[in-house]
């Protein structure tokens, strides 16, 4: 779909950081084409969800550099980046517990267009943002609690208006943090639907545990330790590599 | 029920100057111009989670830019009003810029810090501000022409403004960028990666709370005719915070409410206990204790709890 000479939706560059004398990401490199859905596995303190603070630029490197459809925006603040279409979600819930689901949501689309900064007119008159912020809580399946605080809905769900909160964003790169993580069996595979039927517009790179539900929607897999890179490549490849057991899932 | 109340309020604002003294109007004019000034350090507080313990400095530069400007060099009312307030607007958008360099208690401290050195020129700049002996022999705006030299008038004058002072603070809170402020005060990360800019959100934010700061203070000197160092210094800023704690921060009532007691127990109080202060802090920890989040949603939540229960 995309041409082949077009420039890659993620280019990883050589990327260092350091807090002290610990290393948390040395010469990562990474390269992930638009619309590509990418599995960032790793044992627990391998730096995955460092990897996506840099990215989303809540943590500024060390050193290298992340470019985002060929642009550099390794010097970017986080509210550029997400200009430039990219979305996140959490490991842990980051969510307005004391505002609605609807309310939520509409900040998510809020925070792309002009109206924030609009100091007359109410929220409440933007009819267009709250049609929106319904349309994707239902995608969801939450629409029914859409008036309820986010304080009053269970873990699961609050897992969902994570998602519905980026989704809402029609993000050109999403990365899901553990977007499956403390969820039950129905709802792992409700999430699961969910971000299978993400439009190829959008690139997905994951971090999940659940190799079960995650290898289903993965094409390419990253395997990260202590930092660094282990493999790197197509799903099957990565999973049959010897080292990726070694480090990973076991003998 | 919301009627009743509105006309419970109306009331309540159109009676003094009809049937209480001179004392009781007085009294309610200095409690509207404290309650612009507690209303715009609540637009910190209460819905920027940034608490300032420095807030007196914009009423008090505003106040003093008036004074001077008025007796010493010259100035008609409405021109001095105008540079008043652009000085300390401006002055708002420098000290923001210091201040956001931190947030929570390194915020906190730095607009003391500022605050402070604001009130140690006014005490030592004797040469300019008068020093311990302040400006007296102000004199009040005459706009259009009507005096405001009686209490009743000066009265209806201050609720003029404390009216659209409200009105402008309440439709700010509640527009779109009243949710990113909000936003803001709540998931900072969060709001960075919707795409909102915290740092300039905050920023327009403490400007626009200097502003009204200014306008109570151009109302403090109009009214009291005189200004001294103590309106500028840390005392002055922490009443009004305890004022909008007390009284519920981030809500709109609240900092109303909260100025209207802390004035209460200064004026009225004071004049039967010698150490009101120490009644102020017993009262505010007596508030504390019974409504952690404030008068006015303790008490709606109160008047909820009651509702269900008659039903």
């Amino acid at each position: 779909m995309t041409p082949l000479n077009s420039a890659p939706a993620l280019e990883i560059i050589d990327l260092k950081k350091a807090f002290g004398g610990l290393i948390v990401t040395q010469n990562v490199s990474l390269s992930i084409r638009p619309g590509e859905r990418r599995l960032i596995i790793g044992p627990n303190g391998a730096g995955k969800t460092t990897l996506f603070n840099q990215i989303s630029g809540d943590m500024r490197p060390s050193s290298g550099q992340i470019r985002l459809f060929g642009t550099d925006v390794t010097a970017l603040a986080p509210y550029r980046r997400a200009h430039f279409g990219l979305s996140r979600t959490y490991q842990i819930i980051t969510l307005f517990a004391g505002d609605t689901l609807e309310h939520n949501v509409t900040l998510g689309l809020l925070g792309l267009r002009p109206a924030r900064w609009q100091m007359w007119r109410p929220l409440a008159a933007y009819g267009d943002l709250a049609t929106e912020a319904r349309r994707t809580l239902d995608a969801v399946g939450l629409l029914h609690l859409a008036g309820h605080p986010v304080s009053d809905i269970a873990y699961g769900e609050k897992r969902r208006v994570e998602l519905a909160m980026a989704l809402a964003q029609k993000p050109r790169i999403l990365l899901l943090d553990e977007p499956l993580a403390g969820l039950s069996n129905s709802e792992r595979s409700t999430v699961k639907s969910l971000i299978a039927a993400i439009p190829r517009e959008t690139t997905v790179i994951m971090i999940e545990h659940d190799m079960d539900t995650a290898l289903d929607l993965a094409e390419t897999v990253t395997l990260l330790n202590y930092g660094r890179v282990i493999v790197d490549g197509e799903r099957d490849a990565v999973i049959a590599d010897q080292r990726t057991r070694e480090v990973y899932l076991g003998a | 029920m919301k009627r009743i109340g509105f006309a419970l309020l109306a009331g309540a604002l159109l009676l003094p100057p009809l049937l209480a003294g001179e004392f009781y109007i007085n009294l309610a004019s200095q409690i509207l111009i404290a309650a612009i000034f507690a209303l715009s350090l609540n637009l910190l507080v209460g819905f920027g989670g940034m608490t300032s313990l420095g807030h007196a400095s914009y009423l008090g530069v505003a106040a003093y830019m008036s004074a001077l400007l008025t007796s010493k060099y010259g100035f008609g009312h409405g021109t001095a009003a105008l540079l008043s307030i652009a000085g300390t607007t401006a002055m708002a958008a420098c000290f923001g810029v210091i201040a956001l360099r931190a947030t929570g208690l390194g915020f906190l401290m730095i607009t003391l810090a500022l605050s402070q050195v604001l009130w140690g020129l006014a005490y030592r700049m004797s040469n300019v501000t008068n020093g311990d002996n302040g400006i007296a022999g102000l004199t009040r705006p005459t706009p259009f022409g009507i005096s405001l030299e009686s209490p009743a008038s000066f009265y209806w004058f201050a609720l003029i403004v404390a009216a659209f002072a409200f009105a402008m603070m309440t439709i700010f809170v509640s527009s779109a960028f009243g949710s990113s402020l909000k936003g803001v005060r709540d998931q900072p990360r969060r709001m960075a990666a919707l795409g909102f800019n915290p740092w300039l959100i905050r920023w327009i934010t403490f400007i626009y709370a200097g502003f009204w700061g200014g306008v109570s203070g151009l109302l403090y000197v109009y009214y009291n005719k005189y200004i001294h160092p103590t309106s500028l210094s840390t005392t002055s800023s922490a009443e009004a915070l305890l004022g909008v704690i007390a009284g519920g921060s981030g809500t709109l009532g609240g900092p109303v409410v909260g100025a209207a007691l802390v004035l209460l127990l200064k004026n009225y109080v004071s004049a039967y206990v010698e150490r009101w202060n120490m009644l102020l802090g017993l009262v505010f920890v007596f508030i504390v204790l019974v409504m952690p989040t404030g008068i006015v949603p303790g008490l709606s939540r109160l008047a909820a709890g009651l509702r269900r229960g008659s039903r």
